[in-house]
Formats: C-alpha cells, sequence, structure tokens
C-alpha cells in the first residue's frame, strides 16, 4: 500500500493543475466572448495581426 | 441649402450626441499609459461573423486605433486608441458609416454582473475539483478499503474539502445568514446547515477513526447546486444585459439659449422653469415646455400613444419625452426635469409596485414550508432516538442524515432549471426573460392588455395606396420624400427604394412639408393645405399629397399598419380561453378600426396614463393580467400588471418596467411564451413532485439510522440529475412560428 504515498499526491497534484488551468483561463479573459469564438473561425484573416504589422512598418519608416 | 437631407443638416451643429463629443469621449476612455487609451462602445446590432469583420475592418483603418475587437456575446466594441493622432469621435463615425449604430455605454451599469459571474464560476470550478477528488477516494472506501488506508482517505479528503467549502459555500452562506438576521428563512438556510454539520459530522468522525465521512456528500451537494445557481445567474446577466445594449441615452442635456443669443450645453438636471431652450430636429423634449417659436411636426407616439406627428408652433405645450421631427423650436421650459412628464411616469410606476412586490416566488414558498419541516424532522429523530437507546452520539448521527439526506438539493434545482430551460428556448424564439419569476406569473395570467402604437401596430406609418395620380408622381414623390425625416415621408420614400433622384433646391417647411424646385417645376409634398387640396372627411388613413406647381397631381393614403401576425396571434389568445383589451391612448378612430380589423371586442381610446393604470388595476381583481405595451406612457402599466411585455423598439422606460422584450417584429411569439410559462409551471411542479418523492423514500431510511455516505451520495446525485433531465424535456415539443422577420438593412448592405 506503500504506492498510495505516491499515487494520491500525483493524482491531487494533476487535478490541481486542472483547476489552476481553468482558474488561469477564467481570468485572462476567454470566456468572455464565448460566440464571437464561435464565429471567428469562420474568418479568414486575422484583422488585429494585420494592424500591428502595419504599424511596425510605419514605425520603421 | 442643396437637396442632401435637410432635416438631418439642421440639427447637426446645435446639440452631439455624447458619443459624437469630442469630449465626452475622451472622459470615458480608459488610460491604458503609453499613450494609449481605451473606450468601449455598444453596437447592438451585431449579428454575425461579417459584422464583427465589418467593425474591425473600418475601426482599424483609421491612423489613430492601435486596435479593436469586438465582443459578439455582449455585442460591444473596445477599441485601444493612441492619442495625439486623431480624433476619438473618428471612431464613432467610422462605425456608423459601416452601417451600424452605437452609443456609449452607461457607465452605471456597465459591468455589474460580470464580477458575482466569475465569482460563482471560481466556485463551481473549486466545488467540482474538490467533489471529483474526493468521489475518488469515497469510492475506494466503499471498495473496502483497510481501516488505515480508509483513516489516511478521510483525512486527505476532509484537507480537499475543509477550504473547498469555505470558498465555493459562500454563495449559500452569506444568503442563509442574510435570511437569518432578517428572521426569515430561505432555502439556502437548510443547505447551508446541511453542508456545515455534515463537514462537522465528518470531522469528528475522521479524529476518532469512524467508519463514514460524508465530505463527499458536502462537496457534491455544493457542485450540484452551485451549477443551477451559475446558470440562472447566466440567464439574468444575457437578458438583462441585451436589454441594456438596447437602450437609447435618453437626453441628459440641452442647449440652453442665454440673452445674448449664444448657445450653451447645460445637463437636464441644470433646467430651470423660464429658461429659453433650443431644440433641434431629430431631438427629444428635455422637459415639459411651451413652444416660444417656431412650427415642427412632433412625434408623441411614446408618450400619449398618438400615431400621427401632431403640428405644433407658437404657444402649444410639449410633454418631455416627445421627439421633434422637422423643425427648429425655441421653448421655454415650464417645469423641471424632476417635475417633467417623464419624471411624472416613473413616479407612478414605482407607486404601482404593488402587486409585483406580493408576489414571492415559488422556491420561496416551498422554502418557507420545507425548512421549517426539514429542522423539525431532524429534531424529533434526535429525540426519539436518545429516548429508544440514550446513546447521544447514535442519536446526533442520525438527526445530521436526516439534515443530509433532506436537504433540498433537488428542491433548489427544481425552479431555476426550469426557468433556464425555458429562458433557452424564449431566446431562440426572439424573446428576452429579465426574471426567473416573471415565468411564473406569466404562467398565471388569465387577461391580456394591450397598447396601440408601437405594440400591435410597427409604431411608423406604411404606405398602403395611391389614391391620386399615376406611377411617374409617385416616383417624384418618392425622391422628394427621401430628402424629410417625417415618417410619413420616410415611409413613402421607403415604398419606391428605387426612384430616381430628383437635382433641385429643396426647402423643408416644419409642419407642412417639403418643397423642392427643380429647373421646370416647382414640387410640393405635403399635408393637404400646403399642397392646394382637401382632405377627405374623417378617414382612418393619413393622407399625403404632391403638388406641381400649385396643382396636386397626387396623393397617397399611410396608416400605421399591424404587425405581421397580430390578428393571428389575437385569435390565438382567444383560443386559449384569455380575456383581452385594447388599452390606447390615440383618438378613438384608429383605435376603433384596429380592433374591428384584429377582431378584438373590447377597446378603449383615449386613455391617459393613470387611465390605464386604473383598467389594469380593474382587471387585475379578476385576475392575472398580462400587460403588452412600449411607450412612456405605458410604463406605469407595465410595471402595475402582473406580468408584461415589451417590444425592443420601445421606449426606455418602458423597456425597463416590461419583464419581458420582444426582439422580432412578429407577435406570435406572445402565445408561444404564454404556452411555454404554463408548460414551465407544469415542469416545476413535477419537479417538486420528484424531490418530494425522494424525500418520501429516503427521510424513513435516515429516520431508522440506515444512511450510509454511499446511500446519501447516490441518493442526493440521481435526484439532481432526474430533476435536471426532467426540466430539460421543456426543450422538446413545438417551435414558435418560423422567423418572419425581414432582414433589417444594414444585413443586406454586409451581406453585398
Amino acid at each position: 500500500m506503500n504506492i498510495l504515498v505516491l499515487l494520491v499526491p500525483v493524482a491531487l497534484l494533476m487535478g490541481a493543475a486542472g483547476l489552476g488551468a481553468f482558474l488561469w483561463s477564467l481570468k485572462s479573459g476567454q470566456y468572455e466572448d464565448l460566440e464571437g469564438a464561435a464565429n471567428r473561425i469562420l474568418l479568414d484573416d486575422d484583422i488585429i495581426a494585420d494592424k500591428e504589422d502595419d504599424d511596425a512598418d510605419a514605425d520603421a519608416e | 441649402m442643396t437637396c442632401c437631407a435637410p432635416g438631418a443638416e439642421a440639427g447637426a451643429e446645435a446639440l452631439l450626441a455624447p458619443e459624437h463629443d469630442e469630449e465626452t469621449l475622451f472622459a470615458a476612455a480608459r488610460d491604458l499609459g503609453n499613450g494609449l487609451s481605451e473606450l468601449e462602445f455598444n453596437v447592438p446590432d451585431i449579428h454575425c461573423a461579417a459584422c464583427m469583420t465589418t467593425i474591425e475592418k473600418a475601426v482599424t483603418a483609421l491612423p489613430n486605433v492601435a486596435a479593436a475587437r469586438v465582443n459578439f456575446s455582449t455585442k460591444r466594441a473596445r477599441v485601444t486608441v493612441r492619442a495625439g493622432k486623431g480624433r476619438l469621435t473618428d471612431v464613432t463615425a467610422a462605425i456608423e458609416r459601416a452601417g451600424y449604430r452605437t452609443f456609449l455605454p452607461d457607465p452605471a451599469t456597465a459591468d455589474q454582473g460580470d464580477d458575482t459571474l466569475k465569482r460563482l464560476t471560481r466556485s463551481l470550478a473549486v466545488a467540482g475539483f474538490a467533489a471529483g477528488n474526493i468521489m475518488l477516494f469515497s469510492i475506494s472506501v466503499w471498495s473496502g478499503a483497510d481501516p488505515t488506508t480508509r483513516d489516511l482517505f478521510h483525512w486527505v479528503s476532509a484537507l480537499i474539502a475543509l477550504p473547498a467549502v469555505a470558498y465555493a459555500g459562500q454563495p449559500f452562506f452569506s444568503s442563509a445568514w442574510r435570511a437569518l438576521r432578517h428572521g426569515g428563512l430561505n432555502m439556502d438556510v437548510p443547505i447551508s446547515l446541511a453542508v456545515l454539520l455534515a463537514l462537522a459530522l465528518s470531522l469528528f468522525e475522521t479524529f476518532n477513526h469512524g467508519a463514514h465521512a460524508y465530505f463527499d456528500a458536502a462537496t457534491s451537494l455544493l457542485f450540484f447546486l452551485l451549477i443551477g445557481r451559475t446558470l440562472d445567474h447566466l440567464m439574468r446577466e444575457k437578458a438583462r444585459g441585451t436589454v441594456r445594449s438596447l437602450a437609447r441615452l435618453a437626453p441628459r442635456d440641452a442647449t440652453l439659449l442665454n440673452a445674448d443669443g449664444s448657445r450653451e450645453k447645460i445637463a437636464l438636471s441644470a433646467i430651470r422653469p423660464g429658461m429659453r431652450l433650443e431644440l433641434a430636429p431629430g431631438e427629444r423634449v428635455p422637459v415639459d415646455a411651451e413652444i416660444l417659436d417656431g412650427r415642427s411636426d412632433i412625434d408623441m407616439s411614446a408618450v400619449t400613444g398618438e400615431s400621427v406627428p401632431e403640428i405644433c408652433g407658437k404657444g402649444d405645450r410639449l410633454l418631455a419625452g416627445a421627439t421633434n421631427l422637422s423643425g427648429r423650436l425655441t421653448l421655454r421650459a415650464e417645469k423641471p426635469a424632476a417635475d417633467s412628464y417623464l419624471a411624472r411616469m416613473i413616479g407612478l410606476m414605482e407607486a404601482a409596485e404593488g402587486s409585483r412586490a406580493g408576489y414571492r416566488r415559488l422556491a420561496d414558498r416551498a422554502a418557507a414550508i420545507y425548512a421549517p419541516a426539514v429542522h423539525i424532522l431532524a429534531l424529533l429523530t434526535f429525540v426519539f432516538w436518545v429516548f429508544l437507546t440514550g446513546n447521544w452520539y447514535g442519536a446526533t448521527t442520525n438527526a445530521i442524515a436526516v439534515l443530509i439526506i433532506t436537504c433540498p438539493c433537488a428542491l433548489a434545482l427544481a425552479v431555476p432549471i426550469v426557468h433556464v430551460v425555458a429562458a433557452g428556448r424564449l431566446f431562440e424564439a426572439g424573446m428576452l426573460m429579465k426574471d426567473g419569476a416573471a415565468l411564473e406569473r406569466l404562467a398565471s395570467i388569465r387577461h391580456v392588455a394591450f397598447d396601440k402604437t408601437g405594440t400591435l401596430t410597427g409604431g411608423r406609418p406604411k404606405f398602403i395606396a395611391q389614391t391620386l395620380g399615376g406611377e411617374p408622381e409617385f416616383s417624384v414623390a418618392a425622391a422628394i420624400a427621401r430628402l424629410s425625416r417625417h415618417p410619413l415621408s420616410a415611409a413613402i420614400a421607403a415604398a419606391r427604394p428605387d426612384a430616381p433622384n430628383l437635382s433641385g433646391a429643396a426647402r423643408e417647411q416644419p409642419g407642412a412639408g417639403v418643397e423642392l424646385t427643380t429647373e421646370t417645376d416647382t414640387w410640393r409634398l405635403g399635408h393637404a393645405g400646403f399642397c392646394g387640396a382637401v382632405d377627405p372627411a374623417e378617414a382612418p388613413v393619413s393622407t399625403v399629397w404632391l403638388a406641381r406647381n400649385g396643382t396636386p397631381v397626387a396623393s397617397f393614403a399611410l396608416k400605421d399598419q399591424a404587425r405581421a401576425g397580430a390578428r393571428a396571434m389575437i385569435a390565438d389568445l382567444a383560443g386559449m380561453g384569455l380575456d383581452l383589451t385594447l388599452l390606447s391612448g390615440d383618438r378613438p378612430a384608429p383605435v376603433k378600426a384596429l380592433a374591428d380589423e384584429l377582431g378584438l371586442a373590447r377597446a378603449e381610446a383615449g386613455l391617459a396614463p393613470g387611465d390605464k393604470l386604473a383598467r389594469i388595476a380593474d382587471l387585475e381583481k379578476a385576475g392575472g393580467v398580462l400587460m403588452v405595451g412600449d411607450g412612456i406612457n405605458d410604463a406605469p402599466a407595465l410595471r402595475a400588471a402582473t406580468v408584461s411585455i415589451a417590444p425592443s423598439s420601445a421606449s426606455d422606460v418602458g423597456r425597463n418596467a416590461a419583464d419581458f422584450i420582444f426582439t422580432r417584429p412578429d407577435l406570435a411569439v406572445i402565445p408561444f411564451a404564454i404556452r411555454l410559462s404554463r408548460r414551465a409551471a407544469m415542469k416545476v411542479i413535477g419537479n417538486f413532485g420528484l424531490a418530494i418523492a425522494y424525500n418520501g423514500i429516503a427521510v424513513p431510511l435516515a429516520v431508522s439510522g440506515h444512511v450510509t455516505p454511499f446511500v446519501a451520495a447516490l441518493a442526493m446525485s440521481s435526484s439532481s440529475i432526474l430533476v435536471t433531465l426532467n426540466a430539460l424535456t421543456l426543450r422538446l415539443g413545438t417551435r414558435p412560428a418560423p422567423e418572419t422577420a425581414p432582414a433589417p438593412a444594414h444585413r443586406l448592405a454586409a451581406a453585398e
């Protein structure tokens, strides 16, 4: 039964890691626009990224 | 002045809406540092992926915008702006150019519900983690772990359960505490008591190397209940958020005319009687006032229910909330904002709370019976076992087992889960529910009272027939009508959208019509007098005339027409055995015409807001009343009725007063909602029945001392799942009538 000493903490740590990951994703705003995320996969290009690139070019000039 | 929209031009310079005002936008922006700031805009018309791209593209194209992201769920655009590269109003302009209405969110209501939701979700995650892990340990204990391992597992469970309950149980504990402090009982009292006692008993058992611990029951109970509570919160926030995003800003300021002729913007609350104010076309009348100078068409539909705009001139009195349509007016304020029509309606509304405040939610009523019953039962069990065996420890264990097993898990889920499922159905059908209790009240109604203008009708006149002249004249009339913002003009313009434009000098004469001078002719479109014609007597329609060089050549009949499906809805509701009444503030002729058209037997016209209130109170004596209305004048009646529905086009006050908002022009959703509410009421009763049946089996077991942690976990989880499944069957059954809503104009534009 000594294996329990190892397995129980491992199981709990894995669970805690899952909980931590969820709380982190909640905090970083990943659940703020669920409908938008569902619709965004239909879009071809990432406009925001484009804009950042444009700005970088403009600044470089 | 040129021929492009003279009305709109006149309105532009005088008073800016807050979203077009640089200073207001600047004040609303949040500083991010680094010369960046962030602004949020409400864009209520977002409805598809293409909308998001269109808006984001339009806004990011501006030189001063660093990033823009549209939130589809909240219908908001968050824009990051660089200082010094352009004006903030450019953003508003860009969104509007893309074809969307936009306005600043009201800071007071911006992020109210957000924190609660995050808090609930975190609690849910913690409870889920704890329940899952503890259940794993419990299963090994149940499968026959030896006493040492069992003790170890109990200790680990205790270590997880204590902090988890302390964190995740707070929503219940604080609510139970509030109820107890005020000397009341709600469902959270037995829940909190059961959880805490289960925890205490389990700790005691663990200390004494006992065989039974209820950590799994305590945490899984919290987990199930938090699911119900989070869903309930989500549903209400979704509805409220949508209603909030519909809110058009009421006039917050007005233009003051100083003695030296200069203009100044002042806050609504700073208006004093006697002040001279200027009102541009398109603006709402800020306070009750008298016209000193000018002439204009005034749209009173939100104020009195009168569907045809009234021509007002010097000496006429205006009520706050009416909209100025065509001419510039100089007003003399007669009352401060706090005493104006709008404020009086809000006062009436607050006074009318009566019947609704008296309503107690089903769940609360059940709790008031249930909680004392459970506590007395536990006490009796304790007394019984003490007398029978004299064993204090065994008696306490059994009494706590009764509390755990009767913990109203299923009962606490029975109502919210049904409301959540019903709200989801309604949302799909185009109806928003602000509160679950409204659904219970809707199921109890016997009588439906309707407002006319804007509710049974679209609130805007529609073209019916050309009564004089031919197609060429129609084309000219449509081209001229396009230049005015008068609703009658808008209706004529909409009837022939592809009529070619006419070039020439246009002039809008407020309260009369539009004159267009081309190279060859002078055309006039407007009232009979303006065009040298005479209106037919006592017609239930409005007539617009077209004159060429002073001779009437065409005339058009327009009417505020019934909404799509109005007739079918009336027949449907009557078939359901409901009494129907039309309560309108409009003149008797159009009210009677509409009642006849729709087959409504009872119709009353010319009612002041106070009269509507009195009628509702009369009707309520015979049973629950559903009020369907939209105007400012309907708001007190909407609030006084047992339950109320407003279209999303309603006035802000009306929308706030109503329990349900329907977002599509079709009225078929109203009978659907009533039917659904009745089915939901049956489901709630069914769920209560299930919960009671479960208790009927489990309580004797608990009282007789046969409830082990295994039985408790099994019984509670299965009853919760059963109740949820029963609620989900609400999703089955007939769908509402198919969507007949025509696509909004911008949707067509976006698709092109």
